[in-house]
């Protein structure tokens, strides 16, 4: 018995929570209380109350994802250290984007975000050469290369924050207000999706799928910039001045984000579920197993479906204080209902009445046409209130 | 009941075939599809445009066969709300059906179950062990609750189980979740427009078309304070109030009376430096009986006021009636002089131009106007204020002018610009009117009118003597009354006028040099006439043009070959005013609100709960056999089976490496 009694001891190792924290967790948790703390100290005269509230909830989530996921640690800490690097580089005004050597070639808001968009796509180009040539070095500098493009473009996006309180303290807003921020915030969003996934199923193989769709959007992102002049920080029209934007925005990129993630795992699974009938050593038998990819593109599609509704809601509740109803058939506030809806048929499809495999991958694959209609066409296509970034 | 059985037990079964179709899964999935197809159609078509608009865009036929559709407002259509309510119905159903399955469930742990079933799990594994066996009952629920499982004992003849269960929110996130989208419809019919269309068909309401303000529309397009629901809008200028306000219903409008009175005090645009606005604002006074005193709010973009169940919103501006004198000077009448006129935005007055008899329309004022800037270092320019009106003939023609105040910059010369248009659907065309050195239109007006003034250009033509110098020797007479046809023409239609009417009436072979030299002498004759007016005005002109001058003489005959196209007969100068602004504000009243909002929070709560806290069961078997007691350890998920799985591999290895090893 004594011995069935310690082995289980040994097994049920009780020491609380916070006992089981490493010395690093600890300081992670020390270092980003403080940040909010000297965020609030500097910031608390442009913040209304529920952008405090925001600010205690970044600061709780940061903790815990950090802990949870500790290379995004390493990833949070750089951002923040090249941003304030950066906008002490901003001495006299924004004129010094154009002398100042840090910020002309490197992390102005503008370089950042090309150096973003370069490291995306030389990222694509690794995941696709470790892909087929099976190197596990490449391999790691492609996910180090997605690393570092994410790091770069949230740096870009942190710093374009500041500068556009140098356009002029009123102009000043997080910088998703547009079509052009909201599309770095997406490739953002779809690589930090995929590096957790990458690190959880330990496969690097579905990196040239989802890398493909966010050099689509690095594509899109430069053709806007230097065609339309899209970059420009531009002051907010009114119904914008709001704090929801900065919860709606993001909780609705990252069911964007999860949606062209489980669509890109959709497109593997076709290609395994292809090369299943070849031979057992072809390239592509070295994705993941189609019951894996399964449950990885219904994993991304939970996720996404759970924040869409989120920011659905949280966009009714907007609509609600801005344009005088919770729902107006607006054509964005439609299509919404649309991509809500069809993937809630698709979760039905999967949850009770089992359905998996192809089907539902090429669902998955619609399912993202009718997100990017919802997302580009309708600004494209249709004109109603949501006409913040026209193309 | 006096029914026979037979028949009960018939309705009864068909209650029940009913209940099964609607609370089945593939209506729910047709449903919801079909909800989004349905929803495109609106997105595709522009919804509640003017009747007009759409019998032009499709024709007559086609406007009514999507009429009778109801597709110019496709989310109020009975076909569309048929199908939301088999929606609301199909979710009832399943919620009754499956909640009372799911709420045993939570509670159940399944402590009746069978080894033969449980061994069918997948994840299923079998030790043979030698402890005792309350020392093994001790490890199992040692390690069920390690993992959160809460657990329950159960002692038979020949077995013991222990049943473990974790993640009871996932089935109560599935009630939520669903019991959502009810409230959520629910609320959402409650503050749509069912109930009018209702009063509608049934004869009691009808919408209004015609202009008119809100105490003078009939009843019979008025609503009551008994009308639970409504969302509309209406403009209150500084300083006045209402108590109604209007309803957007179909291709006219409805008149919503209000149990308070919104007076606007104050209205306020800020701008940004780049000259976009950057916040509205109205000082409101809510007076109502019921208050000892009016109620004072400042509302502003994103800033309702909610008050008596009524939220406030300020949604747009307009003007409300400012007061604008202006100058009008006749154009293309000899020793023309401007008339003052006074006028008020909204108001139309009859205006005679050269005895003829117009009515202005003025439409609109606005401060401010934002034109991108033609200076790098600025984005954008404010031009000042603008007037927009209607200048309507006696046979009811119109056409639209939208002027500037100010003199705008073009290339280093100033212009008064003056838009026109035929009708909405085009962009405005601009009449370039040079700035004279006063800074007003009064030279080119004087210069218009001179080469009008038959008489005096006669003189003009006759002293530059054309026939002796230029032109082949005629009749001088006859010389010059050509040349005064042609600059009639010239004032009528233009250089391009007169060079298509050269092409005309030249021989082919001759055209280009006869052109050339037509149009040489008419500019001769118009540099002249410019000199003339400028020598009236007190000019010295012996000395040449100055280039101001001179770029004038060119910038002016350009406008007055446009002048027919401008087809005004007189160019209004705004000379001051006095601005008076309405504030736009939109009312809405939505108790269905307190239905949308819980649903909303039940279906996030909801829906996480479903995807995160999955309900999982782990049994644990205990049975004495000869080889010793047997451990059966069994795991099943409802979602996440993946996951689950190396769960269970966990937790079965902790079973091994304490009992086993």
């Amino acid at each position: 018995m004594s011995n069935t009694k310690t082995a289980l001891e040994l097994e049920l190792d009780k020491k609380p929570f916070w006992k089981k924290l490493s010395l690093f967790d600890a300081a992670w948790a020390v270092i980003v209380v403080l940040a909010g703390f000297y965020t609030y100290a500097n910031y608390a005269a442009l913040m209304d109350g529920y952008e405090i509230i925001i600010l205690i909830s970044t600061v709780i989530s940061l903790v815990l994802s950090g802990w949870a996921w500790k290379p995004v640690r390493v990833m949070v800490l750089t951002v923040a250290g090249l941003s304030l690097f950066a906008i002490s580089r901003y001495t006299t005004g924004l004129m010094d984007a154009e002398t100042d050597f840090f910020l002309r070639f490197l992390f102005s808001s503008q370089s950042g975000i090309m150096w973003m968009s370069a490291l995306y796509v030389l990222a694509t180009l690794a995941y696709l050469v470790a892909f087929v040539a099976r190197s596990e070095f490449t391999g790691t500098l492609a996910t180090a290369l997605t690393w570092s493009a994410t790091t770069m473009g949230l740096t870009g996006l942190m710093v374009r924050w500041r500068e556009s309180y140098l356009v002029g303290v009123d102009v000043g807003h997080i910088p998703v207000s547009n079509l052009y921020e909201v599309f770095i915030l997406f490739s953002i969003i779809t690589a930090l999706l995929y590096l957790f996934y990458e690190r959880k199923y330990q496969t690097r193989a579905l990196g040239v799928f989802v890398l493909f769709i966010i050099s689509g959007a690095v594509a899109f992102l430069l053709w806007y910039a230097f065609e339309r002049d899209a970059a420009d920080i531009q002051p907010l029209v009114p119904a914008l001045k709001s704090y929801w934007m900065k919860i709606h925005v993001p909780a609705n990129f990252v069911g964007y984000g999860a949606f062209a993630l489980a669509a890109m795992v959709a497109v593997a699974y076709f290609a395994r579920a292809r090369a299943e009938r070849g031979p057992a050593d072809g390239v592509l038998m070295t994705l993941p197993s189609l019951e894996v990819l399964d449950d990885l593109m219904y994993k991304s599609i939970a996720l996404g479906f759970a924040f869409f509704t989120l920011a659905t809601v949280l966009g009714a509740l907007w609509a609600a204080e801005a344009w005088g109803g919770y729902w107006s058939w607006d054509p964005k506030e439609t299509w919404a209902l649309i991509v809500w809806l069809n993937y809630a048929a698709w979760l039905h499809m999967r949850l009770t009445k089992g359905w998996r495999g192809k089907p539902m991958a090429a669902w998955a694959i619609i399912g993202l046409f009718v997100t990017l209609f919802a997302f580009l066409g309708v600004n494209m296509f249709l004109s109603g209130l949501h006409s913040y970034g026209e193309l | 009941m006096d029914l026979p059985k037979e028949t009960t037990s018939k309705l009864a079964k068909k209650i029940t075939i009913w209940v099964r179709f609607l609370g089945s899964m593939n209506l729910a999935i047709t449903l919801l599809l079909a909800l989004s197809i349905a929803s495109v159609v609106g997105t595709v078509l522009q919804q509640n445009q003017g009747y007009t608009d759409y019998i032009i865009k499709f024709g007559p036929f086609w406007f009514e066969a999507f009429k009778l559709m109801g597709l110019y407002d496709v989310y109020s259509s009975s076909w569309f709300l048929f199908i939301l309510l088999c929606l609301v119905s199909s979710t009832t159903v399943c919620i009754y059906r499956t909640a009372p399955v799911m709420l045993r469930g939570m509670r159940d742990y399944r402590q009746n179950v069978q080894l033969r079933t449980l061994q069918q799990y997948p994840d299923c594994t079998k030790w043979v062990v030698q402890q005792p066996v309350g020392d093994v009952r001790h490890v199992a629920q040692s390690i069920l609750s390690h993992h959160g499982f809460s657990a329950r004992f159960k002692e038979e003849k020949d077995h013991q189980l222990i049943s473990g269960m974790k993640g009871r929110g996932s089935r109560l996130g599935y009630i939520l979740a669903h019991l959502a989208i009810v409230f959520i419809c629910v609320g959402g019919l409650i503050d749509g427009n069912a109930i009018l269309k209702a009063r509608e068909l049934m004869g009691l309401l009808e919408p209004e078309h015609r202009n008119l303000p809100a105490n003078k529309v009939p009843a019979i397009s008025r609503l009551g304070l008994d009308n639970m629901a409504f969302r509309g809008s209406v403009s209150v200028p500084e300083g006045s109030q209402t108590d109604a306000l209007f309803i957007n219903y179909k291709d006219g409008y409805l008149v919503q009376n209000l149990p308070f009175t919104i007076e606007v005090k104050d209205f306020r645009i800020e701008h940004y430096d780049s000259g976009q606005p950057k916040s509205f604002e109205s000082d409101l006074l809510i007076h109502d009986a019921r208050l000892a005193a009016p109620m004072t709010q400042t509302i502003s973009v994103n800033h309702p006021l909610i008050y008596d169940g009524h939220a406030i919103y300020q949604a747009s501006f307009a003007d409300g009636g400012s007061e604008l004198e202006l100058r009008a000077w006749p154009l293309g009448v000899v020793n023309s002089t401007a008339a003052k006129l006074q006028s008020i935005v909204g108001e139309v007055a009859p205006l005679v131009v050269s005895e003829q008899q117009w009515s202005l329309e003025m439409d609109d004022f606005r401060l401010f106007n934002i034109m991108p800037s033609e200076d790098p270092a600025k984005k954008f320019n404010n031009v000042g204020p603008s007037v927009t009106f209607k200048l309507r003939s006696k046979t009811g023609e119109a056409r639209e002018y939208f002027n500037y105040m100010l003199p705008i910059d073009r290339d280093g010369h100033l212009y008064y610009l003056s838009g026109v248009r035929e009708s909405p659907a085009d962009d405005f065309r601009y009449l370039y009117i040079p700035m004279d050195d006063e800074g007003g239109v009064g030279r080119f007006v004087t210069f218009l009118g001179f080469l009008n003034d038959t008489e005096k250009m006669e003189q003009l033509i006759t002293k530059l003597k054309l026939t002796e110098n230029v032109l082949p020797a005629k009749e001088a007479g006859q010389v010059n009354e050509a040349m005064l046809k042609l600059v009639q023409l010239f004032l009528k239609s233009g250089f391009e006028g007169v060079e298509t009417q050269l092409k005309k009436n030249v021989p082919l072979d001759d055209q280009q040099p006869v052109i050339t030299l037509y149009i040489q002498v008419l500019q001769k004759i118009l540099a002249a006439a410019y000199m003339d007016v400028l020598t009236a005005q007190g000019h010295d002109v012996s000395q040449g043009l100055d280039p101001g001058k001179a770029g004038f003489f060119t910038a002016a005959t350009v406008a007055i070959g446009a002048l027919e196209r401008y087809g005004s007969p007189v160019y209004l100068q705004l000379d001051s005013f006095t601005h008076r602004q309405a504030s736009g504000l939109q009312i809405a009243k939505a108790p269905g609100e307190n239905l949308v909002y819980p649903g909303c929070a039940m279906l996030i709560v909801g829906i996480f709960l479903m995807f995160y806290a999955p309900q999982k069961r782990l049994w644990v078997w205990l049975q004495q056999t000869d080889k010793g007691l047997e451990l059966t350890l069994v795991g099943q998920s409802s979602k996440n089976k993946m996951d689950f799985s190396k769960q269970y591999q966990d937790i079965s290895a902790q079973f091994e490496r304490v009992l086993i090893s």
